[in-house]
């Protein structure tokens, strides 16, 4: 395989820039900081662009903009500069977001512990300690994909799903976590329960975590939580980051 | 005062459906929109109007429906059976509606997702710019009895006009690229795909459509530790059971289940509308030939309102024969003046 990063193709009208193979600071500043390029550049014939974890995506109409034509463009913003050493983001927040790790409410806890090797009380100092980054926004409206944990939290995703997560519902693998939007089936293990609503459509500013922010899990009790599903930030807390 | 249309019964899958939402990938919002795109353009062609207007998406079966004021209909995606006050009303073709008449449309009897189209569109508040419902990120909802949608104002045209559809509506071969994960499958399991007859799963809404075969599943080694991924409508995701699902127009932005290819947007609309229990085929092409099918089916919807031709009605079916008049200054017709 080629040196990264490395131009794809992601299906007929889309093309995938990834900066590594695996999760990396660097990586994933280098295709936040990429995608902004793209998306300031304003190309015509491109339709959309996102980031993801460690690459840039751009939709585009291959009818009004050849593949080659797009492909030497983008090699060409590549060369401008060393997007690994870029900074992160501007305008980023610290939130604080009460979470209860554990219970019935989120019933995985266990197995995720025993898979990392620690006891569900080592699980949850690791887990409500860890100050972690959103490294991107994605799947699903306003859920992150959030990083990056210590080492013991290398663990796979299930190969059964599970049939329902709850909205709000924290999840573990690869040394990520997961913070869920939606109701939805996933691979990955629900660790902790927060009242946080990620993405309101009717709302003036409707995705509340932005790329780049970072975040904590305090723990909190089932009926503190309770409490905090009358608030649309489910008690979370948000301070500037210089 | 604008028009309105009431819905009098629903079925189970009836939504607003327009273009999709482009612009929020970054926040993780899908595009979503009409499962079947050329279905809306054909629609918008029977109607003279632009395919951005939102139309009505029923998936499965239709509803019963009625017009405070006379309107321009279109049906057009998966046949259905359709009256206007008990006379059979042709599926892809343009109607009237008149005023306080009743719209029944019964369940498909050849593909999955039928459309109406009403001429100036179904209106209601756009959030973040579309009409579209996009049910998995909770934007709009399911139509119900009762529900009145309000209609935008109609530019006026004729009525009784059909076309040729393009055939999709019963699986077939589909049109495959590789994609940036394609070659973390061993060749002979792309092979495999290729020679596989797949049925589709009568488990499939408008995220997905999940694929049956008699062979064993296909495998990558390490599938579960992949890194999740950009994914893109079209995606053939290959679940840890080694099932095949292609990811449609209300799909998830991102995932970590391996691609083993991407079906082209042309042929899409194909493995949306195959109903459960059809069989499909897949078929790598490349990047050159996707493009070459990408281009002869914008030419193909282009050219959609030229393929218009006036309806031959059989007048002893014409139970409401007088209610049939021109709006907003058509030309008359043969078969309208019967």
């Amino acid at each position: 395989m080629q040196d990264f990063p490395i131009i794809r193709t992601a299906g007929v009208d889309g093309l995938l820039i990834s900066f590594a193979a695996a999760l990396s600071e660097p990586a994933n500043r280098a295709a936040l900081a990429f995608r902004a390029a793209l998306e300031a550049e304003g190309w015509a014939g491109v339709e959309e662009t996102s980031s993801s974890l460690v690459s840039a995506f751009v939709r585009f109409d291959p009818l009004r903009l050849t593949h080659a034509a797009l492909h030497q463009q983008v090699q060409a913003l590549l060369d401008q500069r060393d997007w690994y050493a870029a900074d992160l983001p501007g305008g980023r927040r610290f939130w604080r977001v009460p979470t209860v790790f554990g219970t019935d409410l989120a019933p995985q806890l266990g197995q995720a512990a025993q898979a990392a090797g620690l006891s569900e009380a080592e699980a949850i100092r690791s887990l409500s300690q860890a100050r972690v980054r959103v490294q991107t926004i994605g799947f699903a409206p306003g859920q992150p994909y959030l990083g990056e944990l210590p080492p013991a939290w290398d663990i796979p995703r299930q190969k059964e799903l599970t049939p329902r997560v709850p909205e709000g519902a924290l999840a573990v693998a690869l040394r990520q976590l997961v913070l869920f939007s939606v109701t939805t089936p996933t691979g990955w293990q629900h660790v902790g329960q927060t009242a946080i609503r990620l993405f309101q459509p009717d709302v003036p500013e409707p995705f509340l975590l932005r790329p780049g922010d970072e975040v904590q899990f305090t723990t909190t009790d089932t009926e503190t939580l309770a409490r905090m599903r009358s608030d649309p930030r489910g008690g979370a807390s948000c301070e500037a980051l210089a | 005062m604008s028009a309105h249309l009431t819905i009098l019964r629903a079925g189970p899958g009836l939504t607003v459906q327009d273009l999709g939402r482009p612009g929020y990938l970054d926040m993780g919002l899908s595009r979503g929109g009409a499962v079947d795109r050329l279905a809306l353009a054909e629609g918008a062609a029977l109607l003279g109007q632009p395919d951005s207007l939102a139309a009505v998406e029923m998936a499965g079966t239709g509803g019963e429906f009625q017009a405070d004021q006379d309107l321009r209909i279109a049906l057009t995606g998966a046949r259905m059976r359709a009256q206007i006050n008990g006379a059979t009303a042709v599926w892809n073709a343009s109607h009237l509606l008149p005023a306080g008449a009743r719209l029944s449309i019964g369940p498909a009897v050849a593909g999955s997702y039928g459309y109406l189209s009403v001429g100036g569109g179904v209106l209601g508040d756009p959030v973040l710019g579309a009409r579209s419902a996009h049910l998995t990120a909770g934007i709009g909802a399911l139509l119900t009895a009762g529900d009145r949608l309000a209609i935008g104002p109609d530019a006026g045209g004729a009525t009784g006009m059909t076309f040729d559809p393009e055939d999709r509506f019963s699986g077939g071969e589909i049109r495959i690229v590789a994609s940036f994960q394609t070659d973390l499958f061993a060749p002979d399991e792309l092979e495999r795909l290729q020679a596989t007859v797949f049925r589709r799963d009568a488990r499939a809404n408008r995220m997905g459509v999940r694929l049956e075969s008699d062979g064993p599943g296909f495998h990558v080694s390490g599938g579960r530790s992949v890194l999740s991924e950009t994914i893109v409508p079209g995606d053939i995701q290959v679940t840890g059971d080694g099932t095949p699902f292609v990811l449609l127009a209300e799909c998830q932005t991102t995932g970590g289940y391996p691609r083993i290819g991407t079906v082209l947007p042309c042929d899409l609309p194909k493995v949306a509308q195959a109903p459960a229990g059809a069989d499909l085929r897949f078929r790598f092409v490349s990047l050159d030939e996707g493009v070459a099918a990408e281009r002869a089916a914008a030419q193909a919807r282009a050219a959609l309102p030229r393929a218009l031709r006036p309806l031959i009605r059989d007048p002893r079916s014409m139970s409401d024969l007088l209610s049939y008049q021109l709006i907003s200054g058509a030309i008359a017709r043969e078969e309208d003046v019967l």
